[in-house]
Formats: C-alpha cells, structure tokens, sequence
C-alpha cells in the first residue's frame, strides 16, 4: 500500500496528460461550437483549419530559429503563433467570401453546407500536405521538462517519478487565459453580445440592427485564432501530422456533441470528458494498481481496458450515447 | 439536349478519355484507371442508394469497404487447423458471449423501468460481461496470434473460390450497416455523419490491430483470383504469344492489359447487374417511395409509410453494395492491406465528390462521376509530377523546386475539392440530374 506513489502515478500518467489533451480538445471543440451556433452548420474542415494554422506557425518557427530568435526556455513557435493566427484568419475569411455566404444568402439547408465543407476540407487538407508534406513534424523546442522525473525523484525521495512537460503546462495556462479571454468577449462587449443574440435568435437579432455579416466575420476570427492555438498546442505536446489533425476531428465533434453544440461552456466540459475517458480507457493501469493493491490481488496483465488504437471508440461510444440519451448534451445546446 | 442525349455523350466522352490515357501514355496505366473506376463506380452506387434516395448521410463508407475486403480473406484462404486447435473456437464463443452481453443489457434497459436499480442492474452486467469476455478472448488470441506470426498467426480462412466471397462481402458490410443503422439513423443528418465518420475509423483500426483476424498491418498475400489468369501462366501460353504479336505488344504488356481486361469485364458485369437492379428498384413504387421520404419525411410518415424502417433497409443495401466493392478490390489486387484504409480521403469523401460530381439521385451520374473523378486522382500521379517539373523548368535545382515536385501529387486532394465545390455552387445538380 502505497498511496503517494499511486497518487503521483497517476498524475503522471492520467492526470496531467488528460488535462492537457483536454484542454487542446475543448479550444477545438470552442471553433466546432462557435460556427454551428452562429452559421449553423458542422464544420467538416476543423480539422484542417487547425492543420493549416499550425502549418504556418511551423513555418515561421524554423524561420526564427534559422534568425537565432527564441523565447528562452519556452518553445519559438509561441512566438511564430500570432502569425499562424492571421494567416488562418485570412484563409476563413477568403474562404468566407468566395464559399459559404453564397449559401448562407441563399438560406441553404445545413446538410448542404456540411458537404460544401467537405469540399473546403480536401482543399485546406492538400493545401497543407502541399506545404508541409505529410511526415510528422516536431517542432517543440526550448526546456523539456519543467520538473523532470529523475529531480522529483531526488526531491521528494519518492520511486515513482512526476515528469511535468513544459508543454502541459503552457497548453493549460494558455487554454484558461483564451478561455477567460473568449468568455468575457462574449458577455461583456457589444459584438460579443451581439453573436450571442444572433445564435440565440437570428430574426430578433437581425430586427434589432445587428449587421449579420460582421458578426459572421468576427466569428470566424475567433475561431481562426481557436484553431490555431489548439493545433499548435497539439503540436507542441505530440506532433503535427496533416493526418493526425484530420482525424482530431472525431473526438472534437464528440466533445462539441457532449457539450451540447452551440454552447462554449458545454464545449470546455465536453472536452475533459472527452479526454478523461479516452485516457482512461487506454491507459495500463496495473502501475498505479501495482501501489494500491497487495500482491495476491494483483490481476494479471496490463489492466488495459482498451488498446491505444481503439482510442476513436471512446470518443464514438460517448458521442452515441449521448446522442441517443440526451440529444442536446450536457449543457443545453441547440440541437434537437 | 434530351437527358438520354447528354449521358450518352458523356459516357462516350468518358470512355474517349481512357482511350486518350491508352494512347498516350501506356496501356497498362489506363485498364489500371478502369479497374479502379469501375470498383468506385460500384461504391458510388452504394452512397447514392443512401444519400441519393434516402437522404442518409454516411462518410464512414471505408469501413464497409474494408469489411468487403475482409470477406475475401475469410472466404478464400485455406483452412488452418493449427489455428483452430489453438483457439479459433474459444475466440468465436468469446465474440458470441460479447453480443450476449450487449444483448442483455439493451433488454434491461428496454425492460426495466428507469431509476437507480436499472442503472446498477446495466453496470454490473456490462462490467461482468467485459470481464468475461477479455477471461475468454485474451488468452485464445494470443494462442493463435503466436503461432507462425511470420506467414499466418491467424484464423486463416475456409477455403471457398474467391467468387463466393463476393456476396459474403455484401452480407458482412450489411450486418455491420444493420448494427450501425440500429444505434445511429435516428440522428440528424449531420450527427449520421459524424456517427458513421467514427464507424469507419473503428472498423479500420479493428481490421489493423487485430491480427487473429487478419494478420494486421502484416497483410494477407496471395489472395486467389479465380477466375482471372495469372500473368506469368499467360506469357507461357502459344495462343497468348501469337496473340500479343499479332496486336504488337510486348508479351509482359500484353499479359498485364490482357488480364487487366478481364478483371475489368468481371467487375463490369457486377457493376452492370447492380446498376439494373438500382435502376429497377427505384422505379418501383419501393423508390417512388423513398423519395417522398426523402422529400418530405413529415408527410410520408403521415400517409402511413414507416419512414425508420425504410431508411434502415436503404443504409443496409447501400453498405452491401459498398462491401461488394471492396471485395473486387482485394480480389483485383489479390491482396488484403488493412494500413491502406486508414485513409477516409482517398475511401469515403472521394467518393461522396464522385456522387455529387455525378448528380446525387442518380444512379447514371453517380457512375459516371466516378470514372471521372477517378481518372483525375490517378492522373496526378502519374502526370502531376512531370507537370510540375515542367512549370518549374525555369527554377534552379534546388530544395524548392525538389519539394515542389515532391508535393505535386498531393494537388489532388485541392482540385478534387475545387471540383466539388464548383459542382455544389454552379451546377448543384451534377453532370446527369435526376428525373
């Protein structure tokens, strides 16, 4: 029995990953949610326009590394962010422009707007595969670890380590500085105010002089700079790969559906449920059992309930009960 | 133009481009296009019974075409009684004992009556079951998965032609539909998709990870292909030989065109009978029916047609469609590769912008739109490259220029985009509209 080394276990090994994969979740899930509740429709492409935002950011790292410039012990690419923020600002406009507002005059229905996102997704996807290729990419730099598991080890006199990344923890501090930053736009300025308006009621909103398109165009402001940010956290705590990000999609939507689609609240909590399960699950557990549990107890195995792989049917088994028990999420989202 | 005019013309535009890719660059690349347009041509018409008929939006359409594939495997390969006397058996009873639990707990929750007691009652069950089948599952797996893991370590097969696992391929897509279906067609449509989005995913990660069944990311070889010849037996034959010499053509491509071509005639007889029995059935009252569904669910159901159950049978038909296809596809190659699925792109989307490209509700379209769109995709392969080498002749050699030319297959996926969205804006009803 050994209660402190399981403790540290599983803040190692569930804790802290999850949290970290909870928050990159829930900034995607934030995009997938903002553009259903203001320009109702699924964004297929989500995925993409995180691929596309991190590619860029990619870009300006290795040119600032190649200038010698770097933050010190954190990663270039927070640096190079604002300008993978832009870029992909721009490309939603454009996309904007030249794609959906044809539709959205012409009142299409949703289900035309999903498939005309597909088109935009092949076309972000090979753009960004153009670019970048489709190898994995690491772009972390900077210091590694933050606490490393040999020094808390020495520190603490403990056996099992506690490696704290510094990727977990500027994906967590940056997560609740852009979340607190989003919700007090949201509640506290007047555009804000108005996108709320218009998700809750578009005639009233429309009636009331609130011009749609600027509401649509900040829209995909915000969700530009959400993407971004998410991917590049991704990024920096796993790789980039354009593939990976595509398939983010899955558990994005499930995280987005969870919360309730629509709701930016709902998205953050469906993200860590997301992320908690899906660790969860494919997580070995006979290390954290090995200090709780006496040896005769001990089950055979890794105490695995799924392998790794399978880490889509988490994200899909929630997304489907939850769709069939509660259809609008845990918060009240839109969808009936 | 009379719509019978404009298809005609456009099937006739079609074939004069393959004929214009035979010519121009080689014989072998363009009865290669075909087999892979006929086999799209064929899941083209799977997505349209669903998404053209019935409205039902499925993107997880590789996971049926994986499971096609998976048929052949099973149907084809030898029987293997190593694999059965170490535990082929016990991983069945292990699955039939998994349904068992699922079963039983989706009859507590039909059964009981909501509250705490149903939940507990439905925890321990599924708990329990889990635990039961990973007792009964685990070791049995291992025990076949560790026997000669170089060239088997599987369950192997039963050993039946290749031909008879074309229809088993239609009825393992369908019964994999008809679960998905139960769980996720109430849904609107854009949770359908994401829902079918996450099918898919897990169909191929199954396929992939699970070498009992399929010996995984290994792959399965030689997969007979009964009843088309092998290359090296033709160049053998005297009547083969004199044949080649007579069109002109060096036997190694002779006999690869020769038996391209009749692969080609095979799926096109498949292609064929399914196109007629679309064609009928939706000329029925059955599809008049489906599409007044389609059109106005509220008002279908309201004269008394039971618009679930339709939706179910069309989902279930349309994936078997797709599973047959993916049969052809591992038969044609002779080769089973569950890694090469694990990319919804080139499996599922493509094949949605074939259908919309086609004209969604017609089953003409849908074909057509397929030996376009795949021509497109296999052509920048071959000829994006050298294109791109020759819009940067003028570039110096260099890291630019080589990953420029390095990327240029991937332009693909833009321009397949770009084709759909035009599609979708200037001509939303496709290259053949429906009646």
């Amino acid at each position: 029995m050994d209660f402190l080394n399981a403790l540290v276990a599983l803040l190692n090994y569930v804790i802290i990953p999850a949290t970290s994969y909870g928050s990159q979740l829930a900034l995607g899930a934030l995009g997938v949610t903002l553009i259903y509740g203001i320009l109702r429709f699924s964004n297929f492409a989500h995925g993409d326009t995180m691929a596309f935002g991190t590619t860029i950011t990619i870009l300006f790292t290795w040119w600032f590394q190649s200038l010698g410039v770097s933050l010190g012990p954190l990663p270039t690419a927070l640096l190079a962010l604002p300008f993978g923020i832009l870029a992909t600002a721009a490309l939603l406009l454009f996309t904007d422009r030249a794609v959906y507002r044809f539709y959205r005059r012409k009142k299409a229905a949703p289900v035309i707007l999903v498939i005309v996102s597909m088109g935009v997704m092949f076309i972000m996807n090979g753009v960004t595969r153009f670019i970048i290729g489709v190898r994995d990419q690491n772009f972390a730099d900077g210091r590694r670890f933050i606490i490393n598991a040999l020094e808390f080890r020495k520190m603490t006199g403990l056996s099992e380590g506690l490696a704290l990344r510094t990727s977990s923890v500027i994906t967590i501090v940056t997560a609740i500085i852009v979340v607190v930053l989003l919700f007090w736009y949201l509640n506290h300025t007047r555009t804000g105010k108005s996108m709320r308006a218009f998700s809750d009621n578009e005639d009233l909103a429309l009636l009331s002089g609130i011009n749609p398109e600027r509401v649509v165009a900040v829209t995909w402001l915000i969700v530009a700079a959400l993407a971004t940010i998410a991917g590049v956290l991704y990024g920096l705590d796993k790789s980039f790969s354009p593939f990976t990000y595509f398939q983010l999609l899955l558990p994005i939507f499930a995280s987005a559906v969870v919360g309730g689609l629509g709701n930016p609240l709902g998205a953050i909590a469906g993200g860590f449920v997301v992320a908690f399960s899906e660790v969860g699950f494919t997580y070995a557990w006979r290390k954290v059992l090995a200090y709780i549990l006496p040896a005769s107890l001990m089950p055979h195995g890794l105490v695995q309930l799924l392998s790794t792989e399978y880490k889509f049917a988490v994200s899909f088994a929630i997304l489907v009960i939850v769709l069939l028990f509660r259809p609008t999420g845990l918060f009240k989202g839109k969808s009936v | 133009m009379s719509p019978t005019l404009r298809s005609v013309l456009l099937f006739a535009g079609v074939a004069a481009l393959y004929l214009v890719v035979g010519f121009l660059q080689s014989w072998p690349l363009a009865v290669t296009i075909l087999n892979d347009g006929l086999i799209v041509a064929i899941m083209a018409l799977g997505v349209n019974m669903q998404w053209g008929y019935a409205g039902l939006f499925n993107i997880g359409v590789v996971g049926f075409f994986a499971l096609g594939g998976l048929a052949v495997a099973l149907i084809s390969k030898p029987f293997d009684s190593a694999a059965w006397a170490a535990g082929t058996p016990r991983i069945f009873f292990a699955l039939v004992v998994g349904a068992a639990v699922i079963l039983v707990s989706t009859r507590i929750h039909r059964r009981m009556k909501p509250g705490a007691s149903r939940k507990l009652a439905m925890l321990v069950v599924m708990v329990a079951g889990f635990l039961l089948f990973r007792f009964i599952y685990d070791p049995a797996v291992e025990a076949v998965e560790a026997l000669t893991p170089a060239a088997t370590g599987n369950i192997g097969g039963i050993g039946l032609p290749v031909l008879l696992s074309w229809p088993v391929a239609g009825v393992f897509a369908a019964a994999a539909a008809w679960i998905v279906a139960k769980t996720a067609l109430g849904l609107r449509s854009d949770y359908l998709a994401i829902a079918t989005l996450g099918i898919g995913q897990i169909i191929v990660a199954i396929l992939m990870n699970e070498d009992w069944l399929d010996r995984g990311v290994k792959n399965i070889i030689d997969i007979g292909r009964w009843p088309v010849p092998r290359e090296v037996a033709l160049q053998q034959q005297h009547w083969f030989i004199s044949l080649a010499q007579a069109v002109g053509m060096d036997i190694r491509t002779a006999s690869t065109v020769f038996v391209g071509l009749c692969f080609a005639s095979l799926s096109g007889i498949v292609l064929l009978v399914l196109l007629l029995l679309a064609e009928l059935s939706l000329k029925s009252p059955w599809g008049r029916m489906m599409r007044a569904i389609r059109d106005n669910e509220v008002a279908a159901a309201a004269m008394g047609k039971d618009v679930q159950r339709r939706h179910l049978q069309v989902f279930v038909i349309g994936s078997a469609v797709i599973g047959v296809a993916g049969a052809l596809y591992v038969t044609l190659h002779g080769l089973l590769s569950p890694a090469s699925y694990n990319d919804p792109l080139r499996y599922t989307f493509i094949i949605w912008a074939m259908v919309i490209l086609g004209g969604s509700g017609n089953n003409w379209g849908a074909i057509v739109g397929a030996l376009i769109v795949m021509l497109l995709w296999d052509e920048a392969e071959s000829i994006g490259p050298s294109l791109i080498g020759w819009i940067t002749a003028p570039l110096h050699a260099g890291p630019l220029k080589h990953h420029l030319i390095d990327s240029a297959v991937q332009m693909r996926l833009p321009i397949i985009g770009l084709v759909l969205l035009l599609v979708l804006r200037f001509s939303p009803r496709g290259l053949i509209p429906e009646k």
